[in-house]
């Protein structure tokens, strides 16, 4: 018998996903089913026994169908867009393959944007987006992008600017958006400094500095609360303020979640009321 | 049907001639090379398109339709010689369909005009622009002789162009650009890098083409067959050794060491995909490959 990283529960999970895999196991965007067992495998580990990632109300991920989760940022690395994933494969019934939409600097990087590519984390564009979401796939999006992972410890949980592109995208496929709020990662990576010059050789939009200096996750527990799916009518060519408006609502209703979550933890944080 | 094929010498243009003439179509072709064995039904002339016999060919025999695959790229041709044949002969062709009442003229074109970049969607509909000129300036050409024929939907009007933008082919005749960068037993890639590759069995591009004869769709349309596939499957399906080198080394170790020569620019073809969408043609003309991505990598390997 070959010797196998790959886990036995995520390689059934990930033979049970309803995605068309060709002779060779890849599907025409080129994923990957061995190379998403292994990356899933060592998700796994993170998932279960390094942040012990609890789901709240998992069940609002439609079970088939197009979808977009739209959460808060925590953390200083994108560890956060990681255990969602793995929670849709792990904990979801049945198991979901969700399509990242990554920051554009990443496509540049050797190794990595190969890896991302045969898991299903595509270039953050809107062409790639609707063509998704028209093929019945879930769209994982972080409206706050770099800005959010880009938070310091101490605006921990305040959402920044959400992005509108992802409430156009929904109005215009017609998608149901889930949101969710994800709790833990800003005391896991806590970000106290920036490294610009760093960043700047690196291409990327910035280099997250921990109080330990390196940018690696500490064991906490994280907790991923999930809520009812939010439908808006419209065609996406709406004017700013209404769409605004809707990207409002969403805010709000993950911001209720995140003090959901932290109110379980015991945590309560001030914030400006509008 | 009367058909005019330019650069009909061509491998796969051949085998679109010989099908065409299969159907019953009355065939002629021309090209610069010769075509020694050539079937009997297929009438051919031996003339530069940007010559007076093949004008002449429009005014005596009046064809039906022309399918213009009369267009090189920077593996067999220099620049100057490129620039000629691909605008200088694309218009004049075109000149022609419209001087002397063709109906329908086809461009056969390639999807690489779209140009690979790491920001681009990764399938390309029509609509994308093509970057090409930019991204692989040997290309430019093409996108230029590409986009004259898109022209040519609102300035002849009467005339139906087709613009053809087709994948790699791949199959036993072993011809074609994606078969010159198999050609050796390994093939280079850039470390770190593994883009999806689209082709379709060169017999599915000769149905392709012959489908747009048939059913005369207007406008521009991409042409794919079966979904695209990584380099490196690619690479192993078709019994090839990988040979992955750092970006530096790349260009400096193309055209020694038995690795096939690629122009400048062509490391963009193997850092980022070019895939398309081409379900509009399939809509336009019912068109269907028969060939599944792994049947066509095998055709290639045991030719």
């Amino acid at each position: 018998m070959r010797w196998s990283v790959v886990d036995p529960e995520v390689a059934d999970r990930i033979d049970r996903l309803e995605l068309d895999f060709g002779r060779d196991g890849f599907d025409r965007y080129g994923v990957s089913k061995e190379e998403l067992k292994l990356f899933m495998s060592l998700l796994k580990v993170f998932y279960r026994r390094y942040f012990h990632v609890r789901t709240v109300r998992i069940e609002q991920v439609p079970d088939r169908g197009r979808a977009l989760l739209i959460g808060n940022h925590s953390g200083g690395l994108p560890v956060d867009a990681g255990m969602l994933l793995a929670s849709l494969v792990l904990d979801h019934e049945p198991p979901r393959l969700a399509h990242g939409m990554v920051e554009k600097f990443v496509q540049a990087w050797p190794v990595v944007n190969t890896l991302f590519q045969r898991c299903g984390q595509f270039a953050g564009l809107p062409e790639n987006a609707v063509r998704l979401l028209e093929d019945e796939r879930i769209l994982m999006v972080f409206p706050e992008g770099a800005r959010g992972t880009g938070k310091l410890y101490r605006d921990r949980y305040r959402l920044v600017r959400f992005g509108t592109g992802f409430m156009r995208l929904a109005l215009q496929t017609k998608s149901p958006i889930v949101p969710f709020a994800f709790v833990g990662g800003e005391e896991a990576i806590p970000v106290i400094y920036h490294a610009p010059l760093l960043a700047k050789l690196l291409g990327a939009p910035y280099v997250p500095i921990t109080p330990y200096l390196l940018p690696l996750p500490r064991p906490v527990n994280c907790e991923i609360y999930f809520g009812t799916p939010l439908r808006f009518e419209g065609t996406g060519t709406e004017s700013d303020e209404v769409i605004q408006g809707y990207v409002d609502q969403v805010s709000t209703r993950i911001t209720e979640l995140i003090d959901e979550g932290l109110a379980e933890r015991g945590v309560s944080l001030e914030r400006p009321r509008a | 049907m009367r058909i005019l094929i330019t650069g009909v010498s061509g491998a796969l243009a051949r085998m679109v001639a010989e099908r065409l003439a299969q159907r019953g179509h009355q065939v002629i072709g021309v090209d610069r090379r010769p075509w020694p064995d050539a079937p009997k039904g297929i009438e051919i002339h031996r003339s530069d398109v940007r010559k007076r016999p093949v004008e002449d060919l429009f005014r005596t025999r009046r064809p039906d339709a022309l399918v213009h695959m009369a267009t090189v790229t920077h593996l067999s041709a220099s620049r100057e010689e490129r620039y000629r044949i691909n605008m200088n002969g694309t218009r004049a062709v075109w000149d022609s369909c419209h001087a002397y009442g063709v109906g329908h003229a086809i461009f056969v074109g390639r999807h690489t005009i779209y140009g690979a970049a790491a920001d681009t969607p990764l399938y390309r509909t029509e609509a994308e622009p093509p970057l090409a000129s930019s991204t692989f300036p040997d290309l430019a050409d093409l996108v230029a002789a590409d986009l004259f024929c898109g022209a040519a939907l609102w300035r002849w009007p009467e005339l139906t162009t087709t613009v053809l933008r087709m994948v790699y082919t791949l199959g036993p005749s072993r011809r074609g650009t994606l078969a010159a960068f198999l050609a050796g037993p390994r093939v280079p890639s850039i470390l770190g890098f593994d883009p999806l590759f689209h082709f379709m069995h060169e017999l599915d591009a000769v149905e392709a083409i012959c489908a747009a004869i048939e059913k005369r769709p207007r406008g521009v349309f991409n042409v794919a067959g079966p979904p695209p596939v990584p380099l490196s499957l690619l690479t192993s399906r078709t019994g090839r050794k990988a040979l992955p080198l750092p970006e530096p080394l790349f260009s400096l170790m193309l055209g020694r060491f038995g690795l096939p020569k690629l122009a400048e620019g062509a490391a963009q073809h193997v850092k980022y995909p070019i895939v398309l969408d081409g379900r509009e043609f399939k809509r336009a003309t019912g068109f269907e490959e028969a060939y599944d991505e792994v049947a066509v990598m095998e055709s290639f390997r045991w030719a």
